[in-house]
């Protein structure tokens, strides 16, 4: 994301950097690819559970992000996943609320 | 003819007011290691002094005059560094391998750093250099006491050179520590007649960088133990330092959601992020360099610093609370628990997701 407008300037985002099977490749070894996006949906759906969203794989090219009610937003990355989920909820995401950090916790430990 | 680097790095200079920015650059640029240096200096007044003042005019010396490079000037930085990217490939410039920007005393040094990061030219030809903050030995701690500003530029600097130390009649012991609780894996430095030299404050090399234990993404990470801060008492300005040391592997998704969730809802407060991580599934430790709003991609480092596989991240925050931050560093990144417990919610989304 660009850090100072927003969203235009389609910059590779830093979370899509580290050496991973799938991470790096864009036409070949499809399988490891999906399974790379899948765990980044699933890690960001332990965090976005909190505000009653969640987050799914869109064609292996962009995320959809969603409320319950419905209501969604297609993103490119994890850059762009903060501020359209506080805009979707209407809530801020805070990592350091402490409810929040409880229930993080919550999920590790049962 | 000097070779033109693929990315020309962007050196910083900053520090407060009067803090000595405009003698350390004049006397490095008599250093025959700079002659291939572009400068660019950046003035708050109406007036441009500083270029006089540095004695070098000449095609690579560019000056910023319309305001502070922080807020004013950021469309000029950029249209200023593509100018000179410009000329150079067309030869109307002597080749250049490096860029200095001194800038005015009052800048936040950060968004000239983002300005090369985001701007689509820039990022293809320039990458972020050291950041060098002059602190001066008299009114240092005045300054640190006084103005937010001179916090952030200790706090954000690679490389801190201590200034007017002969004005002074006390070693700067005292404020030495203080800039160590505000940065601690920034090198100090005191300047004299002599030093410190250029290469010492902009080289950049793999080479040098292996030699000093120190990642390409600029971590210095020794002695952790010794980086813990007293709160309150021994700070008088929220801007605290800490480091989060854990053994346990950690899930770098689930760091890069926590991360960018921190940043997004606190990123003008955290003011840097450094830290060599032990990934999960990875070998070899990554190092992360984050300041503020953004971060850099990630470096893979060749070997452990330390022989000792623990991630150690350095937090240089602006008011917020360390045992909380720590608390939910834990709870989100640690590999563990993320792959163990899926939530409900990520299984389902598995029916919505379509296949190509």
């Amino acid at each position: 994301m660009c850090s100072l407008c927003g969203v235009i300037g389609g910059n590779e985002h830093w979370t899509d950097a580290v050496a991973r099977p799938g991470v790096f490749t864009r036409n070949v070894e499809r399988i490891d690819r999906r399974r790379e996006r899948a765990r980044r949906v699933s890690a960001a759906n332990r965090a976005l559970a909190a505000f009653g969203m969640s987050l799914s794989d869109w064609q292996g090219a962009s995320f959809v992000l969603a409320t319950r009610t419905g209501k969604s937003e297609v993103i490119e990355d994890l850059g762009h996943l903060w501020p359209a989920a506080e805009r979707l909820s209407g809530r801020l995401c805070d990592p350091l609320d402490p409810v929040l950090i409880a229930r993080m916790e919550e999920g590790r430990d049962d | 003819m000097t070779d033109i680097p693929a990315f020309t790095p962007v050196h910083l200079l900053t520090g407060f007011l009067g803090s000595g920015k405009t003698t350390l650059l004049k006397r490095l640029l008599t250093d025959p290691a700079l002659s291939d240096t572009a400068v660019l200096i950046n003035e708050f007044g109406e007036v441009g002094l500083d270029h006089h003042l540095v004695e070098r005019i000449d095609d690579t010396m560019v000056l910023l005059q319309s305001g502070c490079v922080c807020c004013t000037v950021r469309g000029e930085l950029a249209d200023a560094l593509r100018e000179l990217h410009s000329k150079r490939e067309r030869g109307l410039v002597p080749p250049f391998a490096r860029v200095i920007i001194e800038s005015t005393g009052l800048a936040d040094p950060f968004p000239v750093l983002s300005t090369l990061k985001s701007d689509p030219v820039l990022r293809h030809h320039f990458r972020v250099g050291s950041v060098v903050t002059t602190v001066d030995a008299v009114n240092g701690q005045l300054q640190l006491d006084t103005y937010m500003e001179s916090n952030r530029q200790a706090a954000i600097a690679d490389r801190i050179v201590i200034t007017k130390t002969d004005l002074c009649d006390v070693a700067p012991d005292t404020l030495i520590t203080r800039l160590r609780q505000l940065n601690p894996d920034a090198i100090c430095h005191i300047a004299t007649p002599h030093g410190p030299d250029a290469e010492t404050l902009f080289a950049d090399g793999a080479v040098h960088r292996s030699a000093q234990l120190q990642s390409a993404s600029g971590f210095y990470c020794d002695a952790p133990a010794a980086l813990q801060t007293a709160d309150g008492a021994v700070h008088r300005s929220a801007i605290s330092s800490f480091v989060i040391v854990v053994d346990e592997q950690i899930d770098w998704t689930g760091f890069g959601v926590w991360l960018t969730m921190l940043l997004n809802r606190h990123g003008d407060r955290v003011l840097r992020v450094k830290g060599i991580l032990n990934l999960s599934g990875e070998e070899r430790p990554v190092a992360v360099h984050g300041v503020q709003h953004l971060v850099h991609p990630p470096v893979h480092m060749d070997a452990w610093p330390f022989n000792e596989r623990a991630s150690r991240i350095v937090f240089i925050v602006d008011g917020l609370d360390a045992n909380l931050l720590k608390r939910s560093f834990n709870a989100f990144a640690l590999a563990g628990k993320v792959e163990a417990h899926p939530q409900p919610e990520a299984a389902a989304q598995a029916r919505n997701a379509q296949s190509p």
